[in-house]
């Protein structure tokens, strides 16, 4: 850069278009150029991200009284937040559940993920396109599947009962937490192994050899190479699902039944039948805020273990 | 050689990818302690063999023995032998301790032996400021260092090594070529060295076997190989040769007298025994072998009058081409520059060429 403007100066031809302040200061600051290119992106990340999270922070200061609000600033909601146990439990429901779901579909996926990075040589992307098929579908049409799946009426339950295994529907397969678990599991799998299948086959294979070579064994080598490896993948598969999962309330809703209810039906009933926009909005916030310091510890431990196991 | 000399024995080894034959029929033995150079031009099989050493790729037929163990049962992990990878293969998630400590987990070792080792391979790689760089952190002739010290630390029989010095420029790899020579030479270890450079082949070997097509052409110390090449391949991959056709006229006292087209008579003690008198040959003789002179030398019957064809002063020496009558190919000379030099010499000058005894060698193919 430096050298461009030297030749210019030197050979003092005249200035090219756009060389005026600006024009230096964006030849010179790689920052500078970055954020030039960024800045449609932000205008609209601002507009469309900043503008409500701001509005939902001012609002949870607020009071509903009837179909209007009292603005006068207050931290009621909070203070309402820890005194109901309802909230609190509700919440802690929701993180264990999409835990759960995130644990489950990151367990289910790195195989496949594996699978295809290492063992299909030839077009992979027809793999990868064939594994993802399923979520070319609707969210709400995946949902419903798992429904016709686990519904009382459903495909497990019709099966069982035909072999004569049992005499009545299992009711725990349906309007459960497990049943929200396995659906989310399923729904969230493409955000999963899309990232994991890229770290996996981003790393070069003749490291593999070498850790051969120095004398591990297959698991060892999975071990202290592939997986250490492959983490990037595993915590953005992870932070990819675990982020919507906790906030969702589709599928509790149509799968959840009583128990399996999450934060995400709260605060839809507080935006609709409750009509509490206020308490909203806090719950809003108050799931944001955990969401974030569960993914700032996630990737807190990850690194710690990651250098531990190397 | 006699095979109980053989540290690491390749037996009738064939390898096939699909129906690509990789090695055909390859039958090698390196002795302990060795310097050995698989030597060749790019996709002769040279890696594949290696590759088989380490167990990477299985032969399709014949067998590996390795101290007198076959090898078709013994996994990569298992294998008396370690590689230095053609790309290094440092592990970027580690540092240059672990990567360097990294076989070593599995012996049970203390902490404090396993740093003291360490230490010691830092040191002997004259890297032991660098400990806790990261691989991303270094240069190629950095990283290279510590791929061969990762491989080192574990005393391993036998060091195979795919083109270590490929990625460096010329002043680090001459470098490299002596410190890996001299680090050989103290750990006493069995080097097997892919190349496809001959100059480091025959700066760096004790022996070398010359490979093309998947085949191994020459297997035999860097003096004979240059001197005394079995074929016009391998002659004519290790330096420069002038090549004539040429027939036996006689033998006697193990000497061959052969009448070489362009050259008149010439005898020679290079030459392969089972060849009788009539046959049709191919002689060579290597550039610097032959004296350029204005005049005609005397003293000596092995010369040839020509005809000065193009000169190229290269400061050291310089190389001339010389045509001789009755064949069309010029003959090429390399002298050293004694002399302070004049000018290039005129073309078509009448000149004359000559050589010493035996300066000829016979080939295998005529
Ligand atoms: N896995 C493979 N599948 C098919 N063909 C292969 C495979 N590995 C190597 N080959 C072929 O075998 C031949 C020898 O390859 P090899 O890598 O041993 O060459 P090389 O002598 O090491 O060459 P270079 O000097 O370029 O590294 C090449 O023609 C190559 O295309
Ligand atoms: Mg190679």
């Amino acid at each position: 850069m430096s050298g461009e403007s030297a030749t210019s100066a030197n050979s003092g031809s005249p200035k090219p278009p756009g060389t005026g302040r600006l024009g230096r200061l964006l030849q010179r600051s790689e920052a500078a150029r970055g954020l030039s290119l960024l800045s449609p992106t932000l205008l609209i990340m601002f507009i469309g991200v900043a503008v409500p999270f701001g509005i939902l922070i001012v609002m949870s200061f607020w009071t509903q009284i009837g179909f209007g609000f009292d603005t006068s600033p207050t931290v009621a909601n909070y203070e309402n937040f820890g005194e109901r146990p309802i909230y609190g439990a509700l919440l802690k429901r929701s993180l264990w559940m999409s835990s759960a779901a995130t644990a489950a579909t990151v367990l289910l996926c790195y195989p496949m993920a594996y699978f295809v990075a290492f063992h299909i040589h030839r077009n992979k992307m027809i793999w990868i396109v064939l594994i993802t098929l399923p979520f070319w579908t609707s969210y709400l049409l995946r949902v419903f599947a798992w429904k016709v799946v686990l519904g009382y009426e459903g495909v497990i339950n019709s099966a069982l009962m035909t072999l004569g295994l049992i005499k009545a529907p299992l009711e725990f397969l349906l309007y459960s937490q497990s049943a929200v678990v396995i659906t989310l599991a399923h729904a969230w799998a493409a955000f999963a192994i899309l990232p994991m299948y890229v770290s996996l086959e981003k790393i070069d294979k003749s490291l593999l050899e070498a850790a051969t070579d120095l004398g591990d064994g297959p698991v060892r080598r999975f071990l202290r190479i592939t997986l250490p490896l492959s983490m990037p993948g595993v915590i953005s598969a992870s932070l990819l699902i675990f982020i919507p999962t906790t906030g969702d309330y589709i599928t509790p809703a149509l799968l959840g039944g009583p128990d399996g209810a999450m934060i995400g039906n709260l605060i839809q009933k507080q935006f609709g039948a409750i009509n509490n926009w206020p308490m909203g909005a806090t719950l809003s916030i108050i799931l944001m805020l955990s969401i974030a310091a569960i993914a700032l510890v996630f990737m807190f431990v990850t690194n710690f273990v990651r250098k531990r196991i190397s | 050689m006699k095979q109980s000399d053989a540290y690491i024995s390749i037996r009738n080894v064939n390898k096939l990818f699909g129906s690509f034959q990789a090695i055909s029929d390859v039958s090698i033995d390196i002795r302990q302690g060795e310097f050995f150079s698989l030597l060749g031009s790019s996709g002769c099989g040279k890696t594949t063999l290696l590759r088989m050493l380490a167990g990477f790729e299985m032969p399709t037929s014949g067998e590996i023995f390795i101290d007198g163990q076959p090898m078709s049962e013994v996994p990569p992990h298992r294998r008396p032998v370690n590689m230095v990878f053609q790309s290094y293969a440092i592990f970027p998630h580690l540092n240059v301790r672990d990567n360097i400590a990294y076989g070593l987990r599995k012996r049970k070792l203390s902490r404090a032996k396993r740093d003291t080792m360490v230490d010691e391979m830092l040191e002997l790689i004259k890297l032991p400021e660098y400990g806790d760089r990261k691989a991303n952190q270094l240069s190629g002739g950095q990283r290279q260092r510590i791929a061969l010290a990762r491989a080192l630390i574990l005393r391993p029989k036998v060091l195979l090594l795919d083109e270590p010095l490929g990625a460096l420029d010329k002043q680090l790899r001459e470098q490299m070529q002596l410190e890996l020579r001299a680090l050989q030479k103290t750990v006493g270890i069995t080097f097997v060295f892919v190349t496809h450079d001959q100059e480091e082949a025959l700066t760096l070997s004790d022996r070398i076997a010359v490979m093309a097509n998947g085949r191994e052409l020459q297997v035999d110390t860097p003096t004979r190989l240059y001197e005394r090449p079995v074929n016009r391949d391998v002659a004519s991959f290790i330096g420069n040769m002038n090549f004539f056709e040429g027939k036996i006229t006689g033998i006697s006292d193990h000497r061959a007298s052969v009448d070489v087209k362009g050259l008149g008579h010439v005898t020679t003690t290079n030459f392969d025994a089972k060849l009788k008198p009539g046959v049709d040959i191919c002689i060579a003789i290597r550039p610097e072998k032959l004296i350029l002179t204005e005049n005609e030398p005397r003293n000596t019957g092995n010369k040839a009058r020509g005809q000065m064809d193009k000169a190229a002063y290269l400061g050291e020496r310089s190389h001339y081409y010389v045509r001789l009558d009755g064949i069309s190919q010029p003959v090429a000379i390399s002298a050293q520059n004694r002399q302070r030099a004049e000018g290039a010499p005129e073309e078509k000058r009448p000149i004359w060429i000559s050589w010493e005894d035996d300066a000829f060698v016979v080939l295998e193919d005529g």
